[in-house]
């Protein structure tokens, strides 16, 4: 089954074309690593998959509906869509137990006993269960990266965005975040990650998508892109960074 | 210095009554003006354009007049043009609510603004509608960080408070100027009502101090 699927995606920001017609279709399941240089679009295009921003052009379909027609209730379907940023974006007035809650409370999803106890279940996957009742600031930025991702889980969502995830982070702490998405990804999560933790998208991605200049220049297997890479941008770029 | 009490205890049954008015006008004009503000400012970064053209007229009128002149355009120029009566009062209160309401106005959108935009994408991201992401996520930050400026315009008005007498409100700054018109004892009365308005506002000072501390865990 077809969770996400794009047709001829474009965005611009002013007149500068930032994705120029993309394609693209993620099965239920599928665990999708989009690489490329910065400013190749990828952030731009996850962003568009949620409607963080509004696309300039062409379609976003996720779960058979269209987000790109103003009808569309955004909200509800963002319920279904989980997103984790590379700056975590915690709240930082709530302490981590509440920074879970808030979304399954009001939007009457769980009764605050049901919210608490998933919320506390989440904690515990992520390894974080004696830190319910901190504040994010006294959290390490692995921790908070964690609590981000159990608190995208909290709406029970089907689809998982990945920003960047581990970008932000300090060397030591890449691990622990990546451990817990690799479980996700285990557990049959539908998931679509920018990285550049090359070593984590050759392990867990089905599929691996290099983009530069707003298109996608190449996909296939981890072991076609990494293995074979056809286009000498990807062979280029592969080389900067491997 | 025996003589200079007696006289200030003597004047201060009067001027009581006048800080009773300052305090009522500056408590209740500004309650209103944290909701005017409030909204003003939600017009003003708002999407729809006819609402942030409404805010933005209205605090740039309100920013370009002084507000002795609102005051005198509202209690004599609008009752007149428009035949109506309205107490010395009410009409104090509605000129220091909408002044104090535009500059906390753009105090607010300031401190909305200081929050990260992360917290709105993250808020945004988990379903939660506009309202709720801005009523849950970004006013309890915004809010500690405009305590400072709120308190600084909270002071503002209950001083200007003051400018209310020139359209005969009697509050404390009318009935010292009424004590000296009738005894011509202006550097002892004004002497006195000096300190009370520094009492005041350090009073307020604290209790903002508090809050902040509070808020701030």
């Amino acid at each position: 089954m077809i969770k996400v699927k794009t047709e001829q995606l474009k965005k611009n920001f002013g007149s500068l074309e930032v994705l120029k017609g993309i394609d693209l279709e993620v099965k239920e399941g599928e665990v999708v690593c989009l690489i490329g240089p910065s400013g190749s679009g990828k952030s731009t295009f996850l962003r568009c998959l949620n409607q963080l921003e509004e696309t300039t052009a062409g379609t976003v379909i996720v779960d058979d509906y269209d987000l790109t027609d103003k009808n569309c209730d955004i909200n509800k379907i963002r319920e279904n869509i989980g997103m984790v940023f590379q700056q975590f974006n915690l709240f930082p007035h709530l302490n981590v137990l509440e920074n879970i809650m808030l979304a399954p409370v009001d939007r009457k999803k769980m009764t605050k006993d049901e919210a608490k106890k998933t919320a506390e279940k989440l904690l515990a996957m992520v390894g974080l269960a004696e830190k319910a009742e901190e504040y994010p600031s006294n959290l390490s930025g692995g921790q908070q990266q964690r609590v981000a991702i159990a608190r995208a889980l909290a709406m029970r969502p089907d689809i998982m965005l990945f920003d960047e995830p581990t970008s932000a982070l300090d060397p030591e702490m890449v691990g622990e975040v990546l451990e817990v998405m690799k479980r996700l990804a285990a557990d049959g999560m539908t998931m679509i990650v920018v990285t550049h933790e090359m070593g984590f998208a050759r392990e867990v991605a089905h599929r691996v998508i290099f983009m530069d200049g707003g298109y996608i220049v190449e996909q296939g297997t981890p072991e076609e892109v990494f293995g074979n890479p056809q286009n000498k941008r990807t062979q280029d770029f592969l080389n900067k960074v491997l | 210095m025996s003589n200079y009490f007696e006289y200030v205890a003597s004047i201060m049954p009067q001027l009581l009554l006048g800080l009773k008015v300052t305090l009522q006008m500056t408590v209740v004009s500004l309650a209103l003006a944290v909701v005017v503000g409030m909204a003003s400012c939600m017009f003003s970064i708002s999407k729809v354009k006819p609402l942030n053209w409404i805010s933005g007229v209205y605090l740039s009128i309100i920013r370009g007049t002084p507000l002795m002149v609102q005051s005198f355009f509202i209690y004599f120029g609008l009752t007149a043009a428009l035949d109506f009566r309205i107490s010395i009062f009410k009409a104090a209160v509605i000129v220091l609510c909408l002044n104090a309401g535009a500059y906390l106005s753009e105090i607010f959108r300031s401190g909305i603004a200081a929050v990260n935009k992360g917290q709105m994408e993250a808020a945004r991201s988990l379903g939660l509608p506009y309202g709720v992401a801005m009523r849950k996520v970004i006013l309890p930050q915004a809010i500690r960080i405009v305590i400072p400026s709120v308190l600084n315009q909270f002071i503002i008005t209950l001083k200007d408070t003051s400018i209310l007498s020139a359209i005969g409100c009697m509050e404390l700054m009318k009935q010292s100027m009424m004590i000296v018109s009738r005894n011509f004892r202006s550097f002892e009365t004004y002497a006195v009502i000096a300190v009370m308005y520094y009492v005041v506002v350090m009073v307020l000072t604290k209790i903002f101090k508090i809050i902040e501390r509070r808020l701030s865990n």
